[in-house]
This record gives C-alpha cells, sequence and structure tokens, in this order.
C-alpha cells in the first residue's frame, strides 16, 4: 500500500494472493476442475440413475451412447457412474495422504530445524535413509504388508510422501529462527513451544501450502498406480486405478473402459497441478510478472 | 537512588570449535532506578553479549561462566544468572520486568503478523486482559509512541510501516507491560538521522512516564551526550571507564576514551582533523596480554604490557582501568 493511503485498510497477504490468482488462467481452470470434482464427490448420486456396482448383463460391453454417455463395462456397469463415485475415492485418497505428510513432514521439519544438534541428526538422517528406499518399492511393500483397501493405500501412500516436507520445512526454519524477530519473541518472554508455532511455522508456510497443491495430485497417482497393480483399492470399488486395471484386458473390445478413468485421473490432477502452481506464484509475490 | 539491576563480575564465553572466545571478561556495573545508563564500545566489545545475558539470552555455544546479575524487583532480589534460561521464572521477567529492543527495526517485527498482533502478544503472555482488552491497550501504546491513527495501524503489517515507526512500534511493544528496566540495543543505528532525535526524545518521554530505567547500548556518543545520565565505556569484554556523562566528556581519563572522543567530529569546537584509534581490535582468540588496550595505546608503558590494570576510583563515582591513573 502507497503511504499516500495511509487510510485505506490494507489488503491482506492472503487478499493480495486471490486477487492475484483472479488473473491466472491456469488457476481458473484448476480451481474449476477442482470444484466440479468437489460437486461431482458430495452430490454425484443424484446426477446418475444407475448403481456403480450393480452388474447387468444385459448391457455388457456397450460403447458410448446417449443412455449410457461413457459406455459400460465386462459387466455391464455405468461407467460414468462409476466415474463420479470416484471421485469421492480420489478427493478421501488425496485429502488424507497430504494430511499425513503434512502433520508429519512439517512437525519433524520444525523440529529438526529449531532444535539442531542430536534431534536434527536423527530425523534428517531418517529421511536420507527413506530417500534412499526407491518410493515405488516402499509404497509397494507397505500396501503389500498391509493388503488391499482404501484406509491401507492411504497409509502406504501416506509413509513416502512426507521426507519432502520435512526437508522444506527445516530449511526456511533455519533461515527463520535466525532472524531478529525471534529473539524479540524470546524477549517478550515467549516459550519455545509458542515460538515454533506462533513465529516460525507461520513463516515456514508460503511454500509448503503450494507444495500441498501438487501433493494431491501426486497423490492421487500413486493411490491409482497401487490400485492399478492390484494392490490398493479392491473391486468392486469404482477407484479409478483398480478400472484401469480391469479394462485393461478389454482394450480390443471396449476401448472407452479403460481409456474414461485414465482421462479422469489425467484431469484431475492436472487440475491440482494448475492450482498448486498458480497457488505458488500468487503467494510468492516476487514471481509476479502478471499486471 | 537504589539500584535495580547489579552486575558483579559478569564472565560469558562462547566455546567454539576454533578456541574460546571471551566476549564478556569480568563486566562490573549497576542500574540505579530511574537512570539512563550509555554503555559504549566499538562492534564486538561485549556490550550486547552483557545485555543479553542480563535476559538469559546467551545463545549457545555462548555460556555465563562466572558473576551475578541481581535483579531488584520491587523489594525482592532476583538472582538472574542463576536462572534456568527456559523456565518459567526469567520468561515471567523477560518483556514484563525487562525489556528489550534491537537494532533493526526491519527485521524484529515477524512479517506474517500485524504490528498489533504482536504487541497484544507482549500483553497478553504477562497480564490479565482478555483479546479485546489487550487490543485497547496495544492502541493506546501505538498512540503513546505518536504513531497516528493507531486504531488503523494495529491491523497493518511491518512492511506497511516506515523504519522510524516500526521503531516506534517495537518501543510500543517494549513498554507495553510496564517493565521496570529497558535495554535498548543500538535502537537508533538504522534509522535517519531526524527520526533518530525523534525516537530518543520520545523514548526520554516515556521513560518519565513510564518510570523505566534504561540501558542504552551504542557506539554514538553523540546519542550519549544527549540523553545518558552515566556511562560505561567496555572494551573487549571489559569495563575501561565508568562515570557520570560531564564526567566523562570534560575529564576523560582512559585513552580508549579519548580516542573515541577524539574520532568524532565536533560541531561548535575548531575544525580538526579526525584522530582515529590506531591499529585495530584484536582478535578475539588471541587477546594481548597485561591491558586488552594497550597494543593500540598511545601512552602505553610497560607495566600495561604484563598485567591487566584493575578498575580503580579516581573522582567521586569515576572508575577507570588504566595504569596511568592508579
Amino acid at each position: 500500500m502507497s503511504k499516500s493511503s495511509p487510510r485505506k485498510r490494507a489488503e491482506t497477504h492472503l487478499k493480495g494472493a486471490l486477487r492475484r490468482m483472479q488473473t491466472d488462467k491456469g488457476a481458473l481452470a484448476g480451481t474449476g476442475i477442482i470444484v466440479i470434482l468437489i460437486f461431482l464427490a458430495a452430490l454425484g448420486r443424484f446426477i446418475t440413475p444407475y448403481d456403480p456396482n450393480e452388474q447387468n448383463y444385459d448391457e455388457m460391453l456397450l460403447p458410448p451412447s446417449l443412455s449410457h454417455p461413457l459406455g459400460t463395462d465386462q459387466y455391464g456397469r455405468d461407467i460414468a457412474t462409476r466415474i463420479i463415485y470416484g471421485c469421492r475415492y480420489a478427493l478421501l485418497i488425496g485429502v488424507a495422504v497430504v494430511g499425513i505428510h503434512f502433520v508429519v513432514g512439517v512437525s519433524l521439519g520444525l523440529l529438526a530445524g529449531y532444535y539442531g544438534g542430536y534431534v536434527e541428526t536423527i530425523i534428517m538422517r531418517l529421511v536420507d535413509v527413506m530417500l534412499a528406499i526407491p518410493s515405488v518399492v516402499l509404497a509397494v511393500a507397505i500396501a503389500g504388508f498391509l493388503g488391499g483397501g482404501i484406509q491401507n493405500v492411504i497409509i502406504a501412500v501416506g509413509a513416502i510422501g512426507w521426507r519432502a516436507y520435512t526437508r522444506l520445512v527445516r530449511a526456511e526454519v533455519l533461515s527463520a529462527k535466525e532472524q531478529v524477530f525471534v529473539e524479540a519473541a524470546r524477549a517478550i518472554g515467549c516459550g519455545d513451544l509458542r515460538i515454533i508455532l506462533r513465529h516460525i511455522m507461520p513463516y515456514t508456510m508460503a511454500p509448503v501450502i503450494a507444495y500441498t497443491s501438487l501433493g494431491i495430485a501426486t497423490a492421487i497417482l500413486w493411490s491409482a498406480a497401487l490400485s492399478f497393480l492390484g494392490m490398493g483399492a479392491q473391486p468392486p470399488t469404482p477407484e479409478w486405478g483398480a478400472m484401469l486395471a480391469d479394462g485393461r484386458e478389454y482394450m480390443q473390445d471396449g476401448w472407452w473402459i479403460a481409456t474414461f478413468p485414465g482421462v479422469a485421473i489425467m484431469v484431475t490432477v492436472l487440475g491440482f497441478n494448475f492450482f498448486g502452481d498458480a497457488l505458488r506464484n500468487a503467494l510468492d509475490p516476487k514471481t509476479e510478472k502478471r499486471i | 537512588m537504589p539500584p535495580v539491576l547489579e552486575i558483579a563480575d559478569l564472565k560469558v564465553f562462547f566455546y567454539t570449535d576454533y578456541g574460546v572466545v571471551k566476549a564478556v571478561d569480568g563486566v562490573r556495573f549497576h542500574l540505579n532506578a530511574g537512570e539512563t545508563l550509555g554503555l559504549v564500545g566499538e562492534s564486538g566489545c561485549g556490550k550486547s553479549v552483557t545485555a543479553m545475558a542480563v535476559l538469559g539470552l546467551v545463545r549457545y555455544p555462548g555460556r555465563i561462566v562466572a558473576g551475578e546479575i541481581i535483579y531488584h524487583q520491587n523489594a525482592k532480589k532476583v538472582r538472574l544468572s542463576g536462572l534456568d534460561p527456559k523456565g518459567r521464572e526469567i520468561r515471567s521477567i523477560r518483556g514484563n520486568d525487562i525489556a528489550m529492543i534491537f537494532q533493526e527495526p526491519m527485521t524484529s517485527l515477524n512479517p506474517v503478523f500485524t504490528v498489533g498482533y504482536q504487541i497484544m502478544e507482549a500483553i497478553i503472555l504477562h497480564q490479565r486482559l482478555n483479546r479485546r482488552q489487550a487490543r485497547e491497550a496495544a492502541i493506546s501504546m501505538l498512540a503513546k509512541v505518536g504513531i497516528p491513527l493507531p486504531e488503523q495501524r494495529v491491523d497493518e503489517y511491518p512492511h506497511q510501516l516506515s523504519g522510524g515507526m516500526r521503531q516506534r512500534a517495537m518501543i510500543a511493544m517494549a513498554l507495553s507491560c510496564r517493565p521496570s528496566i529497558l535495554i535498548a540495543d543500538e535502537p537508533t543505528t538504522a534509522l535517519d538521522v531526524t527520526i533518530q532525535a525523534q525516537v530518543l526524545e520520545l523514548m526520554m518521554n516515556l521513560k518519565a512516564e513510564f518510570q523505566t530505567s534504561i540501558i542504552m547500548i551504542t557506539h554514538d556518543l553523540g546519542v550519549i551526550a544527549g540523553i545518558a545520565d552515566r556511562v560505561v565505556v567496555m572494551y573487549l569484554g571489559k569495563v575501561v571507564e565508568e562515570a557520570g556523562v560531564r564526567e566523562i566528556f570534560y575529564n576523560t581519563k582512559h585513552p580508549y576514551t579519548q580516542g573515541l572522543m577524539n574520532s568524532v567530529p565536533s560541531v561548535r569546537g575548531k575544525i580538526r582533523d579526525l584522530k582515529p584509534i590506531p591499529g585495530v581490535v584484536p582478535d578475539a582468540f588471541a587477546l594481548p596480554t597485561g591491558c586488552s588496550f594497550q597494543p593500540r595505546c598511545s601512552q602505553v608503558s610497560k607495566m600495561c604490557r604484563t598485567e591487566a590494570p584493575p578498575l580503580t576510583e579516581v573522582g567521586p563515582n569515576h572508575w577507570v582501568a588504566c595504569w596511568l591513573h592508579s
């Protein structure tokens, strides 16, 4: 805000970020996709007349038509209906996984960065060890060990992605804790916990928030991959990865069975990536180039 | 005037990989109630470390290895140097009894919170007020430090304030709990000269209103001449001279203090060349033997090279650590 109008109530950081996002086409596309996803996940069952899991042997392998806009699969289930019901799983998995990443990764990063010394060594070496194990192997091993099901997919994917958050947050804390305002907070009598949560954490959040949105996309991709490999959602759950795996055998007779769940995954991931990129640009005013 | 703070033989050493740095090595001085004490010295002489030691904020690898810091809380004596630096007791004193203002107003406010929030935080930590009352208190403090439109400024972020405004906000925060001691670590160094004068005047007015004693850490002798009652001059972690402000300017005893005076231009006096103190501050890992100022001193004698001079009283309340005067 310019000095010439001190009376005007200041634009907050968040409002500024929102204003910048409104002018970003990628952000609009991403937001649109995410809104549609949420809408379908919440109200999808009122839109479609079919049941996602009811098998109908009179309507097997029908190509896209007016009554079945995306066709039916080998058991006569409406693909569009199953994709709509699948939105729920995608969103649930994405949000839950990122929730795990955020809580575990951010708290470990805060502890490592703030306390340093042995705490930091132990946490960061743990991260290094985790990073040395290929993510695919780790996720497959955990999912295989726990068995199938949505809940176990969330745990398996949740166990692999938090490492990046820990590194990101630790680096931010290292620069934040040397700031004079942290010293000043100590000088007014704040304790460690208060300094970490109130003064350091918000300061480190801008890159983490942007990363979170990108993380949802990655989580959805990962869970689809696990389900595709048969270690995630079990039939007849209408999870996109599992649907993709189901349709794989029928590529010759019904290309639509595998194609549309694949498109759903792609559009969703694209939407969260657009949104995340735009959010990152908007939260960091230094990257602002548009007018 | 009774003392509010007494520091005796304070030693703060930093144990680094390269050796021990004796940042504060046997400092003693006291602060009387209602007094402004100037703490003067070059960069790295231990002024700030002394201040941090008072609040128990000396950071690793630094440690208070000896000495006493006594704070007179009403009639009670609190031994600050013996308190757990993370404990409840010292935290209830920080900000409440002893507050601090830092040199950099640009970085000593957290950029992600409003100014009002940060003042309220100090108030809520130490006083039994709810958020509304704390907000009212914050607004009235902003008004007291001369920030126009405090009702609006309270909701603004630090980047929306100018440097002088931010330092005023810091002062508001520091004084919000009516501390009995205010430690100001070069509060005007980062400000324009005109703003410096305003901020200093503000501090003096508020000092009278809040009955606060001030320790003013600075290397600016002009600031000292303007506001201090008494002056402590430090060199390499030791007190070299201590006297009333008139005494130290008109009857300078220690060669180091004389050197400081000669390196400041005078507006009224004769136009003369500035005389810098020859040499540089010695390496902190290899301090000279005897008097620590001896390698740079123009009046050095044999004695100075072998033995450190004790702090001796050469006049009423005028103490000097120099062999020339003992």
